[in-house]
């Protein structure tokens, strides 16, 4: 669950419904391209005190963005006590060195800086944007953040508060429930099940003493990764970069994490809900971002469940049978594990026939591989849309962010486009086979699901605890 | 899983509501009006050789039929199929082929479409776009397929979240005898009868170029766009649209209280939502005052300093074609009941009503519309989107583009006086509580202990 921290503040437990609705849901498309000599020119320098940065320049608007990352994250966690990585995540814009909590939200707001922190799986995450003018103030601010938050009493219990009001709300939600559901039975016993958020017995037990001891050990240099764009020259990008992570120590202390495959292959889970919506994820082993078949996989993933009407999934599942409001398959790649999912919500009276045409789908891409025609479609889009994913200067930090940790060179975004048009018919056969095995899905469910015989019958969200009753 | 999305992108858009930076213009937005009178806007930005191609149509739910509840949204869907030219939902195959993404989305005034394309591309998509407005072709067993889209889709926006049926009824309550009371998605009675016919009525009445604004924000200029925009949309004959009507909402003479507890609500909520004017940079202001930040009023006396709330906010819309609303909303921290909480809410309006608003607080607001507004900047969708929110509910291109001078004198005494208008109005407001509905005692109850 990412959210941000104003809406954990100012919104907690409850989205005032909107107004707007749209044709279908939105996902984040894949990283693509298109046909220009250069998608971005990324400069990749070593700042004085050794820190690698990748910089795109752009002075058209007075705004600049930068994405970092520490390797790491829930894993971080102590033993026990899920929600460690989330409380710093939630509590480092509390206030550091001489600065009070509303003092330091105040030099934020005032001067439009925003600042935000996210705890994932694998790394802790950090954005900065800020207008050019308070540059100087904004990485003084983020520096002082790193090495000097001050958790005060006051604030840890406020932001515990907080965040046990959104736990509180998730465990409502049958799309965080089902969520909840998959990642807790498919990592059975490995730390990826873990609740990010943590759980009500977590929230009474974790100490001061556990931030301060999960900063210590997670920001250092030898784990931080930063990509900035926008309105900064290379020497300027050093500079603050140096200011703002050059103090912290060289080395991370990282326990190393153990490799998973995905558990209860070919199961039904069901967690027993009054909707009348079954949400639904399935999922299997997927394949590491390092493979040589990742491109292939991609292409087959755009073909199998992109957002696209044209998309199988989506075609078979909503277009024809009008089953559910939205389905989507997805690559995860994790360090110590991957899958391949999808996931949809549909009535509870159809959600066996659903299934069913999942799985019909599933195998007759593993059987016959896709079309010339649907993979030339399917490139066409994965290299074409790549310049809209870059329209901002968060989009382009984000984005060469995530290239860098996926271990990839400041040069790899001008050669995506080629890399995707290499793939062929034969690649995509190849890696359906190996990835869609339709008989080993784990099925997990949320609902009250008609004439569905569950081989695991759930009665609390897995990896939730309640505090010990005195 | 990554299912959910678009509704609070849009949603975050209205938060943040402008506020420039300096009496120039901010967007140095480019209009021109096409003989049929479709009116165009071209906002450049050229970072990147891409575009957002945009049609906002001035109907929406509220514009509905009494009876055809969810038609401008079931219709907004059917646009999709197919046409002569472009048929068998070859629209968005095609969009997604060029390298573009497009969607649609439909509020109380609107039905908008849009697709992000590589700027080559632009005429492709608006050629399909001018296509569609006035060529669509449904069959039967297609419309019978997306009524059962749309009712999935009610069931996983609104049925399966207690708190969002708990919304409807909220606005239902505040909008008496007025059409905004009535769910943009529609009732699910309602939504189970709709028909082909409904929605080609809807769409021969209201789908015209004199109804509708093109929007392209991105690499090119007015002068580049206008003779594309002249050959795809000139042909199509303007045509007489209905005038827009909004009733006027009825007094709310009795204090409405509404009570949900439902099993699957986690937290206790308290709200507090008012009618209020549209349009009022001081009510925006004034919710920014009270509740748009985490130093600002509600959460800072309520949460921070008091320990009454874990979260606390307000909330104002201004862009409505009609009447709008205006909320105070909190979550109470463990131990302290709604009622206490809706208290304290009732002591920061007596305070506000009492004291008013300090320089220091309202120069402290504009600032932070200023620097936010710059960065919309930095975005190809944003701008877009906010023209197209502003002129579908009546206002000009002025509206946005001023909008520093008009705050530039605003004083403390517009901000009390439009406290006055929303707080001490004839009107109720609706008292809205969320409650946790204990599971009923079971003796066998796996798993309650850890």
């Amino acid at each position: 669950m990412i959210r941000t921290l104003s809406s954990l503040r100012l919104i907690g437990g409850f989205i005032a419904a909107s107004a707007l609705i749209c044709a279908w849901l939105i996902t984040a498309p894949p990283v693509a391209a298109k046909e220009r000599a250069k998608i971005l020119d990324v400069k990749s320098f070593k700042t004085p005190s050794g820190i690698e940065v990748w910089l795109v320049s752009d002075k058209s608007i007075p705004v600049i963005s930068m994405n970092f990352s520490f390797e790491g994250g829930l894993a971080g966690d102590p033993a026990g006590k899920p929600g460690v990585a989330r409380l710093v995540s939630i509590l480092l814009d509390e206030g550091a060195g001489n600065i009070k909590s509303q003092e330091f939200q105040s030099k934020l707001s005032d001067n439009a800086i925003q600042l935000g922190f996210t705890a994932g799986r694998d790394a802790f995450y950090g954005q900065l944007r800020t207008l050019t003018q308070h540059r100087d103030l904004a990485t003084d601010l983020l520096q002082l953040a790193l090495t000097q938050p001050r958790f005060d009493t006051d604030a840890i219990e406020r932001m515990k508060n907080a965040n046990v009001a959104q736990i509180k709300h998730d465990m409502g939600d049958p799309a965080w429930l089902v969520a909840r559901s998959f990642n807790g039975m498919v990592f059975e016993g490995h730390a990826y099940a873990l609740p990010g958020a943590g759980h009500l017995a977590s929230m009474a037990t974790i100490t001061r003493q556990d931030l301060i001891d999960y900063t210590k050990a997670q920001f250092a240099r030898d784990n931080l990764k930063v990509a900035l764009a926008g309105d900064i020259t290379e020497a300027q990008a050093a500079q603050l970069v140096d200011k703002a992570f050059g103090a912290l120590p060289e080395k991370s202390d990282n326990a190393p994490i153990a490799f998973i495959l995905p558990k209860y292959a070919g199961k039904i889970v069901l967690y027993p809900l009054d909707t009348p919506q079954t949400q639904i994820t399935v999922g299997g082993a997927g394949i590491a971002r390092d493979d040589k078949d990742w491109d292939a996989a991609v292409v087959m993933n755009y073909i199998l469940g992109s957002g696209n009407f044209d998309a199988r999934l989506m075609r078979e599942i909503r277009e024809k049978r009008g089953l559910t409001y939205g389905i989507y398959s997805s690559l995860q790649s994790m360090r110590q594990s991957a899958l391949v999912t999808a996931g949809f919500a549909t009535s509870n009276d159809k959600a066996k026939e659903a299934v069913g045409v999942l799985k019909q789908e599933w195998q007759l891409m593993a059987d016959k591989g896709a079309s010339e025609q649907e993979i030339t479609d399917a490139k066409a889009y994965l290299t074409g849309s790549l310049l809209l994913e870059l329209t901002s200067t968060g989009d382009i930090a984000s984005t060469l962010n995530g290239l860098q940790r996926d271990g990839l060179d400041a040069e790899y975004i001008n050669r995506r486009n080629s890399e995707i048009t290499k793939v062929t018919a034969a690649d995509v056969r190849r890696v359906a086979r190996r990835l869609l095995k339709a008989e080993e899905l784990t099925v997990v469910m949320v609902g009250r699901p008609a004439d569905i015989k569950a081989d695991i019958l759930l009665d609390r969200p897995p990896g939730m605890k309640e505090p010990e009753k005195k | 899983m990554r299912l959910l999305g678009s509704v609070f992108v849009f949603a975050f858009l209205v938060l943040l509501l402008p506020a420039p930076a300096a009496a120039e213009k901010i967007f140095n937005a480019q209009t021109f009006t096409l003989d049929n009178g479709l009116k165009v806007v071209v906002i450049p930005n050229h970072r990147a050789p891409v575009v957002t191609h945009m049609v906002w149509y001035k109907f929406g739910g509220a514009d509905e039929t009494p009876g055809k509840s969810g038609i401008a949204h079931f219709l907004e869907h059917l646009m999709f199929k197919g046409t002569p030219k472009v048929p068998d939902g070859q629209f968005s195959r095609t969009v997604k082929k060029l390298g573009g993404n497009d969607n649609a989305f439909t509020s109380q005034d609107f039905t908008a479409y849009y697709q992000n394309v590589p700027l080559a591309h632009l005429e492709k998509v608006m050629e399909m776009e001018a296509d569609r407005m006035k060529n669509l072709v449904l069959r039967e067993e297609e419309v019978a397929s997306e009524r059962q889209v749309i009712i999935e889709e009610r069931r996983l926006r609104v049925d399966s979240r207690p708190q969002a049926r708990f919304q409807e009824q909220m606005m239902s309550t505040l909008f008496i005898n007025h059409p905004y009371g009535v769910p943009v998605i529609g009732w699910l009675h309602e939504m189970r009868e709709l028909t082909r016919e409904d929605a080609f009525d809807q769409y021969n009445e209201w789908y015209a170029p004199n109804n509708a604004i093109l929007i392209v924000s991105g690499d090119v200029t007015a002068k580049e766009l206008e003779p594309m925009a002249k050959k795809h949309y000139g042909p199509i004959p303007a045509q007489t649209v209905p005038e827009r009507k909004r009733t006027r909402a009825a007094p709310i003479v009795a204090a409405p209280r509404l009570v949900m507890e439902d099993a699957r609500i986690g937290q206790p909520v308290i709200m507090k939502t008012w009618r209020a004017p549209r349009g009022e940079d001081a009510l925006d202001m004034l919710a920014e005052i009270l509740g748009g930040t985490s130093t600002s009023r509600l959460y800072k006396r309520l949460v921070v300093e008091r320990k009454l709330a874990v979260s606390a906010g307000a909330n104002y819309e201004p862009l409505s074609l009609s009447e709008t609303t205006f909320s105070l909303y909190a979550t109470p921290a463990p131990g302290v009941t709604v009622t206490d909480l809706e208290a304290a809410l009732g002591q920061e309006i007596a305070l506000l009503l009492d004291k008013g608003v300090t320089l220091e607080e309202l120069n402290a607001a504009k600032g932070r519309k200023r620097a936010n507004l710059t960065y919309y900047l930095d975005s190809l969708q944003g701008p877009a989107l906010l023209f197209g929110r502003v002129l579908t509910s009546g206002f000009g291109i002025d509206h946005v583009e001023n909008i520093v001078t008009r705050l530039e004198k605003l004083g403390i005494d517009d901000i009390g006086q439009a406290a006055a208008t929303v707080f001490k109005g004839e009107d109720f407001p609706v008292t809205g509580i969320l409650l946790p509905k204990a599971p009923p005692p079971a003796k066998d109850a796996k798993g309650a202990t850890p």
